[in-house]
């Protein structure tokens, strides 16, 4: 075996730049290589959730979206999805702070008349195995606000006086969940288009 | 040490969890179930192969005293890498890998088979050694993650296994825990009775 180099000034501070410089544009060719897959995914999921939240479609929603301000200067995107012409539905992306952890985001679909078609979770870090049950994959506890209606439908979990179930040992991840459907719902009846 | 040895060592005489007891940060954190220990820990054997590999190679330029610096950035950019591939080519299972990944840039497993093992010996005992050790800490994180699925969500890979909600404690961290310490154990029996040590 090749003895090692010794650790003379010259020698640690050229190798320490060689190591790094190498690293450096490696990641940078990677970084390239991946930008455009990184976003097609991204492209990919959002244009998912539209399709799973609202009926179908024959328009482009990303091409029409608008946004809705809401409380402390925030906004959140809507796509409108339109069947020859008519809205059939709004996807709107919003988020909630009241979950477990950090900030999550979710896609709500409503109909014109503010009518909940179905959710979908774009991302979240509420706990694996007790927050996640959220998502769809996890099973069908967020089904349960489908085809509700939040002007005769409570939209708080039943703890807090509502009428959405919440999740077994997760309340505020469920908590989080309805926050934010009620934040879009809130947005959409006062500023979105109807038609 | 025989080339068989080198490899095999990693699954029970020197595992990274149950007997090195290195990385416990991603054992403990990731281990909710078998899914998650599983990509976990084949991420981790990936990159501690590649850095293996690369560290083996280079062994002879690098001057002793900034040898932990450089192979720290070596490791890093191997998690970055797979991190940006996974990112782009596998969106599914980032999504749920996703916030893991760079937990293993501070996987002492890696940093401590580079020092120990790759910085002192042939590219070929290297790999072997990186595949060893990377494949004995993904069967671990897989009986942990399943062994905790099983027990808190009544599970195993997704798939039911019984009805009912299952002992919550399993999932949260306490119960990572409590199974580690089982398996230690067990693993610790075993390894009497086939190494009479």
């Amino acid at each position: 075996m090749a003895s090692k180099k010794e650790s003379t000034f010259i020698n640690m501070v050229l190798t320490l730049f060689i190591v790094t410089a190498v690293a450096a544009t490696t990641l940078g060719y990677i970084y390239e290589l991946t930008k455009g897959p990184i976003e097609a995914a991204k492209r990919k999921k959002t244009l998912k959730a539209i399709a799973n939240v609202t009926p179908a479609f024959d328009n482009i929603p990303s091409d029409e979206i608008y946004m809705l301000a809401i409380e402390n200067d925030d906004s959140l995107v809507c796509y409108p999805s339109r069947k020859d012409g008519k809205l059939v539905g709004t996807a709107i992306s919003t988020y909630t702070d009241a979950g477990f952890t950090e900030r999550f985001y979710i896609m709500v679909g409503f109909a014109p008349d503010g009518t909940i078609i179905n959710t979908a979770i774009l991302s979240h870090k509420e706990t694996p195995g007790l927050g996640d049950k959220m998502e769809k994959k996890k099973g069908n506890w967020s089904n349960q606000v489908n085809g509700k209606n939040p002007a005769k439908y409570k939209l708080k979990v039943k703890k807090d006086g509502g009428d959405v179930d919440g999740i077994t040992a997760a309340t505020f991840t469920s908590r989080g969940f309805v926050d934010a459907i009620d934040l879009a719902y809130k947005a959409y009846m006062k500023g979105g288009k109807h038609e | 040490m025989s080339k068989l040895k080198i490899f095999t060592k990693g699954f029970l005489k020197e595992n990274p969890v149950f007997v090195l007891l290195l990385g416990m940060c991603p054992v403990l954190g990731v281990t909710t179930s078998a899914e998650n220990g599983l990509g976990m820990g084949l991420a981790t054997t990936f990159v501690l192969l590649m850095s293996n590999i690369v560290v083996s190679l280079i062994k002879s330029f690098i001057p002793d005293k900034v040898r932990i610096p450089s192979y720290i950035v070596i490791i890093a950019s191997f998690v970055t890498i797979v991190e940006l591939t996974m990112q782009a080519f596998l969106p599914e299972l980032f999504d749920s890998l996703g916030i893991f990944i760079p937990l293993i840039v501070v996987n002492c497993v890696i940093l401590g088979r580079a020092e120990a093992f790759a910085s002192k010996n042939s590219v070929l005992d290297s790999i072997l050694d990186g595949l060893g050790m990377g494949l004995g800490f993904a069967l671990a994180l897989t009986i942990l993650g399943a062994l905790r699925e099983i027990l808190g969500s009544g599970a195993i890979f997704g798939i039911n296994v019984y009805s009912g909600d299952g002992a919550l404690v399993f999932v949260l961290a306490p119960g990572a825990f409590i199974v580690l310490g089982y398996l230690i154990a067990l693993s610790n029996k075993l390894n009497k009775k086939l190494y009479n040590k």
